[in-house]
């Protein structure tokens, strides 16, 4: 697979391709997508080396066992929007609830019988005066335990510079707009914290159940680059 | 461990340029900003990095900063603030507080 290039990221070609067209480098000489290459047809590089090696290391004198490690893999391959949306959807229906919740996220989950994790987890409240958008500028800090893997823009260098410093711009970008009455506050979890937005309930599901509640809530809302 | 600082104190990050896994946001550093929360207190981050267990524990603030304080070509309502979690070793009294 050499001279394969790597749109997977990058759409802002045109789609206007030519199937039988041999000569168009994204397609092969039967008019077929090429493959993307493997994982290990890509460079080695030098913290795929030094993860694994520490990796290794926990286990060979004996800190975690191999099974540890695999099972944290599966617990956290296991965790999905989902949960965080039964959150959001009890907390915009159950007003005690919500309380709690804004107290302790983590304590709240558990009331649903969701584990998520011990990392504290704080919520942010969106409403007319205030919008709220996640970052971590250092890393990629992220309430995993409770709503999944975070996306891989949330990781990247270009949304965790732009967003501290230009989050309307950013905002605009996934397609929301922030009216100039309300505050755009960013958070920067950059400590022992994690946070999750509660977004705005959206107007007319005041006669909607939880479950079609839970259904309307995204992981971009959740994160506060989108609105519902 | 000292707890300094309290809900609405002015504090000024640090302007330091430390080596190592350092927690402060480089574009915080000798910024100004109001205590919105004292979080509790958490090992410090930049001694667990290296293995050192054993450290003093660090008051974790949440300080709030208004963006056109920290971007000078900020482009958005005065309104508008970032709020950062930062330990109380990068944390200094702002000057004329």
């Amino acid at each position: 697979m050499s001279d394969t290039p790597s749109h997977e990221h990058d759409h802002s070609h045109s789609h206007s391709h030519d199937h039988n067209n041999p000569d168009d480098p994204l397609y092969n000489s039967h008019g077929e997508h090429p493959y993307q290459p493997d994982s290990e047809d890509t460079p080695y590089e030098h913290h795929h080396v030094m993860a694994e090696a520490v990796g290794e290391l926990l286990i060979d004198k004996g800190i975690i066992t191999a099974d540890e490690l695999r099972g944290m893999i599966e617990l956290i391959d296991s965790k999905s929007p989902a949960e965080g949306t039964r959150v959001i959807a009890r907390a915009w229906t159950d007003p005690e609830f919500k309380a709690r919740v804004m107290v302790n996220v983590n304590d709240a989950a558990q009331e649903l019988g969701i584990d998520p994790g011990t990392i504290p987890i704080r919520a942010v409240e969106n409403t007319d005066s205030v919008h709220n958008v996640i970052v971590c500028t250092l890393c990629s800090c992220y309430p995993r335990l409770l709503i999944g893997l975070p996306p891989d823009w949330y990781k990247s260098r270009s949304y965790r510079s732009r967003v501290v410093h230009e989050p309307r711009t950013v905002l605009k970008e996934f397609g929301t707009e922030i009216s100039k009455e309300t505050e755009v506050c960013v958070h920067d979890s950059t400590a022992d914290l994690r946070y999750l937005v509660i977004p705005k309930r959206p107007d007319g599901t005041e006669g909607m159940s939880e479950d079609e509640l839970a259904a309307l809530v995204t992981r971009d809302s959740m994160i506060g680059v989108t609105t519902l | 461990m000292s707890t300094s600082y309290a809900v609405g104190d002015t504090v000024a990050v640090r302007q330091a340029y430390p080596p190592g896994h350092v927690r402060a946001p480089y574009f915080i550093r000798g910024k100004s900003g109001t205590v919105d929360q004292v979080v509790g207190n958490y090992k410090n981050p930049e001694e667990l990095a290296y293995g050192r267990r054993d450290s003093e524990r660090l008051t974790l603030y949440r300080v709030r900063f208004n963006q056109t304080d920290v971007w000078a070509n900020y482009n958005g309502p005065a309104k508008d603030s970032i709020v950062i979690d930062i330990y109380e070793n990068w944390l200094n009294p702002a000057e004329g507080a």
